[in-house]
Order: C-alpha cells, then structure tokens, then sequence
C-alpha cells in the first residue's frame, strides 16, 4: 500500500485533515496553499464527482512535481465546463485537441519536453470514460505500448454526461442511459458488455495502474504520488459519481463513490508491471442494493414486480471483484 | 480597430473567478454549533465537547480551564458522578460511549499535581453572599458567586468542608485527598468557610453578617425510619450515621454478619464498607427486583464482585436478637411488591437502615413566604425560594439527589443570585439545537474501542478501603478523549475545505475554522453530507 493509514483515533485515516497532525502529514487537499489547479467559477454540476476528482488528482501531481505540470485533455465534460471561450478554470498549462487524441497529443508533449532536455516536467493526460475508454482507446492503448512517459487519468463517470446521458463502454450493466433505456424487455445495459480498462491497461505491463475513488482522498493522492515516482506510461482509473447521469442527489456524490466501493462493485487496487500490488479492503461490506437504489438509473430494478434476478447478477459481479482482488481478507487495511 | 488576433480568439483568455456560480444556488450551507448530548445531558452543565477537544490537543490546562467553568470539582466528579453524559454519548452508536467521566478524573488529579490555581475572581462586587452548607452545592454556588466578584462566606454546621461528599461517599470511591485539594482550591479563590457553624435561624444570620443574599444547601441528613418491632439487644442503625462515623475516629461496630435494608446508592455504600470492616456477611434486604433497584448498576456491580449478598424481593418483618426476619414479596400487575406471607429468618448481628433521608429544616422556622411539600424547599426556575433574597439547592430542593445534580444547581443558583443582586433576572441563552446521532456521518471515525480504567484486586476492596477504580495515564487519556465525535461542533478536520467540488470553502487557519464562499458556492450540499460532525446545515437561499 502507498498510502499509510494514520493510527489516530477520532478522525485522520478518513477525513481530509486533521488539526492534530503535523502539516507535512496532512493531505494535499487540507493545505491552506492548494493549488486550485482547478479553480472556482467552472460550470459544473452542482456536486460534480469529475470537477472533485480533477481538483484531487491535479492537485497531487501538482503537489508531486513542484508545480511543473502540463495537462492535455480529451473533450468531454471535464474540458467543456473549464473552458468556456474565453474562460479557464484550469491554474495550470493545459491543452485540448480532439475527443479522441489526448493519449497522442501528451505523447507529443512528453516527446518536445525529453528533446528541450527538461526532465523535470512531466505530463498528464485526462480524460472521462467516453474519451478513455471508447473514443480515445486506440491513442491510449499506443501510448501504454510506447511506454511514453506520460500519467493518464480517466475520471469515469460511467457514460457519456456531457451530451446528455449515452452508454459507453464504461457504463455498468443494468444501468438506464438514453441509448440503454429500460423498454420492454430490455433492463438498461447489457450484462456481459463493456471493457474493463485498468486490466486492459496492466495487460500492457506499463509500470503503474492504480483505480481509485473521490471518496477516498488519502489513497488517491498517494496513487497520484506513487505514478510520479516512476517514468513510462502509468494509468489511473478514478470512479467519480455524476448527479446529473446516475440521478443521485448532489449533496450524495461522495457516498455513491464510496458505497461502490463498500460493495464490491468498484474494486480499488494498485499494480506495478501488470502485477496488483495492493488493494484497499472493504471497511463495512454492504449488498449491492445500498448502492443501487439511491441512483434513478437503476430505478427500474426496484419498481414493482421488482428484478431481483437482475440485483442477484449484480451482486455476483461484486462478489467476482470481492474474490478476486481479495477485498475482504486478512485484517482491515485502515483501521 | 486592429485586428491583432485572428477570427474567433479575438479576446484574452480569462479567469473562470468571473463567472460566479453562487448565482445557481437555491439552498445555501451555514456553519452552525448544535448542542452535543453530553452536554445537554451533563446535570452540571458542563461543556463536555468543548473540554474533550482541548484534552484531544493535549492542552490539559486548558480543557480544565473550560471544564472548571461550569465544575469547580473535576477530580471527585470524576469519581463519583454517575456520567449521564456517557448515557447520552453519540459513540455509543457506534461502538462504546466516549469515557468522559474517566477522562474530566484524569484532568482534575492534572490540576492537583500541577497545583493549577482557578483565575482570579471579576473585579469585587461590594455584595456580600451567605452560603449555608459546604456539601456539593454550596461549594458550587460560593465558587461560581466568587468568581463574579462577590463575597462570599459558607457556614458550615460540621468540623469539616465537603457534605455528602466526605460523609456520605465512602473512602474507596473519594480518596479524601482528592476532595480536600479541591476544596482548599475554592478557598484560595477568596470564599471564606466558617466550620461548626450552624445556622439555626436563616433570617437571624443572614441580618447578623449583613448578607446580601442567602443560598440554602443543607442537604439531607436526617435518616428515615421504618417501623420494626425489634428485641431490646439488636443492633440497629442508619446508613447515614454509619458512613458518617467512618469519618470519625471510632469505627462503627457492626459485627460479622450485617444486614442493610434498602435499595439506592447509600444501601450499597453501606454493604459495602461493612465488607470492609470485617463482615462476613453484608447482605442487603431490598424489596423490589434488580431492575427496579434505584442504585446505579456499576455500583451493585462492584459490590457483589466484593462479595456483597442481595435478598431481592424481600421485606424484613421483625428484628430479633441475633436474627431478623424476612418476608418474601412478589410484584403484582403494576410493579409493586407485595407480602407473599412466606418468612425466612436471617442471621444478624446489626441491621442498618438505608431508607432514604430527609432535611433538616428547622432553620427555615419562621421565614415568610417560603413553600415547603413532601418535606423540599419548593424553588422557581433561578433556585429562589418563596422568600426574595433566598435561594435553595442541592438535596433540599427537588430532584434527583446527586453531587452532580447538587452542583449544577449551585451554579444555576450562583448565576440568579447574582443577576438578583443587580435587580435583573438571568435568562437562560438559548439552546442550540440538539446534535443527535442522525446529524453525524460516522464513517469519518475511526474504529477504537472504548478503554477501561484499572481496578483494584477484590480481595483488597474487601479488607482496604484503598481506591476501587484507578485512573488513567496521559495516553490512555488522550486516546480517550480523542475518541470524541465532537457531535456537532466543528473540530476543523478540512472536510467541507476539500469535499467542494467549487472550491467555495476558505480555510481560515488553525482554531478560526472556515468560511463558505458564496459567490461561487452553488449549493450542492456535499459539506453537509461529508461534515462527519454535522456542524453545517443547509437553509434555503431567499430568491
């Protein structure tokens, strides 16, 4: 595990900060001096799990390389609501190109800084799901093969938000979207469809892939730390929740990325050369249906007669994950 | 005009700060204290969260300063209070209640080894307040009337400071010691006690000292009796003379094999200095059931570990010479015992009563407007009796006869008096509203169990009146008091600073909390969900 948990009592593992402990202890998000690189005034949902995630995740890697930092970003959600012409939310050198090319585009960025001999800058690449997992799978999957010395961070929001709520092909089985209406027969999304984009990227072998969640803050910025300590291509999956697509409440973001985790249903694990060398185990193990019935997109599972044959699959894929990554063994990983 | 830029990037990028997103906003999040159940539930109104948070920093002085606010007596509280905070401890949701009262011990004993001395009293008053009693209450009240600058002095009718508290509590739950530095720190303070002092006419004295005002905590010493035909040679005693003469210097004689009829607190007390003193048996005769025993349950707990013996559901009938008899009863549909006509005979060497007690009201003989019932000092909600200038409390008034109970009405009184010197009235301020479990959102805390406080081996608490429960060393304190959820009140654990997806929170440093910023808050509620403490709340923005 990267990230160590703090043995102090009334909060510290948990909560962003803690008065008590000494400030280098502290997150990267509890510093009066955070760089923001995601500034106030972005256009947003309100409660954006993505908007969070970016915030978290740029912050570290800002924190990481002493502030010498160029994003590129695919287009999706994250890039329309920090960019509007002639506006930016981002603190930070940020470029975008195309839907499709964000992997390409860092690749080239990473290549003019190796031939400017500055080795000190390092590159991100971001994007949602849409952009990672679909769109722009071909530039990423070159890049991982290249062992480009670039981080990608998808934040994955399970669909494509920005256009209005369609599947892609990191949305969930069961789960209403605009292309995967629950109609007739059809219960939302497919079961057995979809890529599974961390695997996809350790069977690269890359040096590092690591999943994480908004819910989460000390293990995602101590991944975003880990994936700058080493150099080649490093991939991080965040899941972060959407009000507007999955329909929970604004105020609920944070939970959803958490209960997803507290299920099984969003494993969270680390892996260096295509081996896991950590997951973060479930503190308080709860059915899939916790998860489920706060979101709309999954209403249609529990309206009457109810499709309890449909939870039960669900459950089975927690359940896989739970198995496979060991979610559960062994002692509690942050007591 | 130039055209220096091409089509369609004609403008300068700029900061997104100009496009304020507060403007979305239909509910907005508010910073707000709400009221934790251990201090709502404290009968000392203490300020149980806010001594916890610096005890949390390791600021010992500092936490007793905020505890001694409200409690001048933290060290014996912490020995003998029954904690109705812990009863009301949001932890206990979770795991185990916080160990307040084990923590308030640690901090007290804190102060006596450092020799921490109280601040010196407001600016002098020029009033003069006679305190009749120096038992919990009039403590509480000379302490809290001192501190706002008045006089005061506490006639006292016994050789020796402390009430209930020294003749009422045995050794091995007070250490004398305790309560004796606790005092004298009262003293130091500037309040004077004048001992075998006995007031027999309130009015009388009041004039002779040219008091301003008068508070009333004589408490209740006199026992009940109950009627039993008993043979000429056997033993029978009070619970209220028995402990008192533990103070003394002649041990009561109660032989090997003591009774004691009752079923509260001082009954237990009782049984279980008799263990002490060499009996054999200490059996207590008590009427009802277990679960209707008004003692406190980790006392009966203690005693029967020390060996004590309960006859529930029973009645003694007769006392003879060397036995007594007992009736067996049973709870009929309403829960009241009644006689079965079976009899047992016990052995006895001494019976002692443990019936409850009554007040000694003959001071009180003659002074105006005062309402007496069921034989209390009837008080209104700021402690006055019927008599303007006087004020009551502790076990004369009613309510709930604890030392807790007793100090917080010296306080409450102490804050009357001295609004009533000034012809105002106290009001109290208003309450916040309760911080209840549902507010929280426990997943920010950390799994820790609750820690125990070492006891002594039963086979010294049953020859030694040594110290039954021990105290806490600095870390096993500070653990617990970090175990604290801090219901309710921020403990600025940056939560709402990093859950903003909007950057809207501005931290304001270390001990100053945070401010939201509207102009770009959009109202998602995300703080209020994630603020593990429910110190924010949400209200709906005026559109």
């Amino acid at each position: 595990m990267s990230h160590q948990p703090i043995r102090f009592y009334q909060t510290g593992t948990f909560t962003v900060g803690n008065r008590l402990l000494p400030a280098e202890e502290r997150s990267v998000q509890a510093k009066a001096r955070r760089t923001n690189s995601l500034n106030s005034g972005h256009r947003a949902c309100q409660g954006c799990g993505e908007a969070l995630g970016a915030r978290y995740a740029i912050d570290a890697a800002m924190d990481a390389t002493d502030c010498q930092l160029i994003a590129a970003n695919a287009t999706g959600c994250l890039e329309v609501f920090s960019t509007p012409y002639p506006e930016t939310s981002w603190q930070i050198p940020w470029i975008h190109s195309l839907f499709g090319n964000a992997a390409a585009v860092a690749t080239g960025i990473a290549a003019a800084m190796r031939v400017k001999g500055r080795s000190d800058v390092r590159v991100v690449a971001q994007g949602g799901d849409g952009g990672t997992t679909d769109i722009g799978f071909g530039c990423l999957s070159g890049m991982f093969e290249r062992n480009d010395d670039v981080l990608y961070i998808c934040y994955d929001n399970e669909a494509y938000m920005n256009t209005g709520v369609q599947r892609s092909s990191a949305t969930p089985p069961a789960a209403r979207t605009n292309t995967t209406l629950p109609v007739g027969e059809a219960l939302g999304n497919r079961f057995g469809q979809g890529k599974n984009v961390p695997a996809i990227a350790m069977a690269h072998e890359i040096p590092y892939v690591a999943t994480a969640t908004v819910a989460e803050l000390h293990d995602l910025e101590a991944k975003v730390r880990r994936a700058m300590q080493f150099r080649g291509a490093r991939y991080i999956h965040i899941l972060v929740p959407c009000p507007l697509g999955w329909g929970h409440g604004s105020a609920e973001t944070i939970r959803m990325a958490r209960l997803a985790r507290e299920t099984g249903l969003f494993p969270v694990f680390e892996a260096e050369h295509g081996e896991v060398t950590s997951v973060s185990k479930i503190r308080r193990q709860l059915p899939v249906q916790e998860y489920l019935r706060p979101q709309t997109r999954f209403a249609h599972l529990f309206r009457p007669p109810g499709h309890p044959e449909v939870i039960a699959r669900l459950q089975q894929l927690a359940d896989r994950n739970i198995r496979r990554f060991g979610l559960l063994d062994g002692t509690e990983a942050a007591p | 005009m130039k055209q220096s830029k091409p089509f369609a990037i004609t403008l300068d990028p700029g900061s997104s700060l100009a496009n304020h997103t507060g403007s979305w906003r239909t509910v907005r999040p508010e910073y707000i204290d709400r009221l934790p159940p251990c201090n709502h539930a404290c009968p000392a109104g203490e300020n149980v969260q806010g001594w916890l948070f610096h005890a949390e920093a390791g600021d010992y002085e500092q936490a007793w300063r905020v505890l001694t606010r409200d409690n001048p007596l933290p060290a014996t509280m912490g020995r003998v209070c029954y904690h109705p905070c812990e009863t009301a401890c949001n932890r206990g949701h979770l795991d185990e209640s916080v160990g307040i009262n084990a923590v308030e011990r640690f901090l007290g004993d804190e102060a006596l080894r450092g020799g921490w001395r109280f601040e010196p009293p407001a600016a002098a008053t020029g009033k003069r307040v006679l305190v009749v009693g120096a038992g919990p209450s009039g403590l509480s009240a000379a302490y809290h009337l001192r501190r706002l600058g008045h006089e005061v002095t506490i006639q006292e009718a016994g050789p020796v400071a402390g009430g209930m508290m020294r003749f009422g509590i045995p050794e091995y739950r007070l250490p004398r010691h305790v309560l004796d530095g606790e005092i004298q720190r009262i003293v130091d303070l500037g309040v004077t006690i004048e001992l075998n002092c006995k007031v027999s006419n309130v009015l009388e004295a009041q004039a002779a000292g040219r008091f301003d005002a008068v508070f009333l905590a004589v408490g209740a010493h006199i026992a009940k009796r109950a009627y039993l035909p008993a043979g000429s040679a056997s033993k029978m005693l009070d619970a209220v003379s028995v402990l008192r003469s533990m103070e003394g210097e002649e041990r009561p004689l109660l032989g090997r094999r003591v009774v004691v009829y009752g079923g509260g607190n001082t009954a237990l007390d009782v049984a279980r200095t008799a263990k002490r003193l060499g009996a054999t048996e200490s059996i207590i005769v008590y009427r009802r059931t277990r679960e209707k025993m008004p003692a406190h349950e980790t006392e009966l707990e203690e005693a029967l570990q020390e060996g004590v013996l309960v006859k529930w559901l029973s009645t003694i009938k007769q006392a003879g010479e060397s036995s007594i008899t007992v009736e067996k009863m049973m709870l009929d549909a309403t829960g009241n015992p009644v006689p079965t006509g079976e009899y047992e005979t016990l052995e006895a060497d001494s019976v002692v009563l443990a019936l409850g007690q009554d007040v000694d009201l003959s001071l009180l003989d003659g002074v105006p407007g005062l309402g007496i019932k069921d034989g209390v000092v009837q008080v209104d909600a700021g402690m006055m009796t019927g008599h303007p200038g006087i004020f009551a409390g502790g076990d004369m008034v009613p309510g709930e006869r604890t030392v807790t109970v007793a100090i917080g009405h010296g306080k409450l009184a102490a804050r009357n008096i001295d609004a009533w010197l000034r012809g105002e009235q106290w009001v109290h301020p208003p309450s916040h509203e309760l911080a209840t479990f549902d507010k929280l959102n426990p997943w920010y805390y950390t799994d820790a169990p609750k820690s125990r406080q070492p006891v002594l081996d039963t086979i010294r608490r049953q020859s030694t009146f040594e110290e039954v429960v021990g105290s806490f060393d600095e870390n096993t304190a500070q653990f617990e008091a970090r175990r604290c959820l801090s219901c309710g009140n921020c403990f600025e654990c940056d939560n709402c600073y990093g859950v903003c997806p909007d950057n809207a929170v501005t931290k304001l440093g270390p001990g100053l909390r945070y401010a939201f910023n509207y102009d770009y808050c959009k109202g998602c509620g995300l703080c209020v969900s994630e603020c593990p403490c429910g110190a924010i709340r949400t209200v709906a923005e005026e559109i």
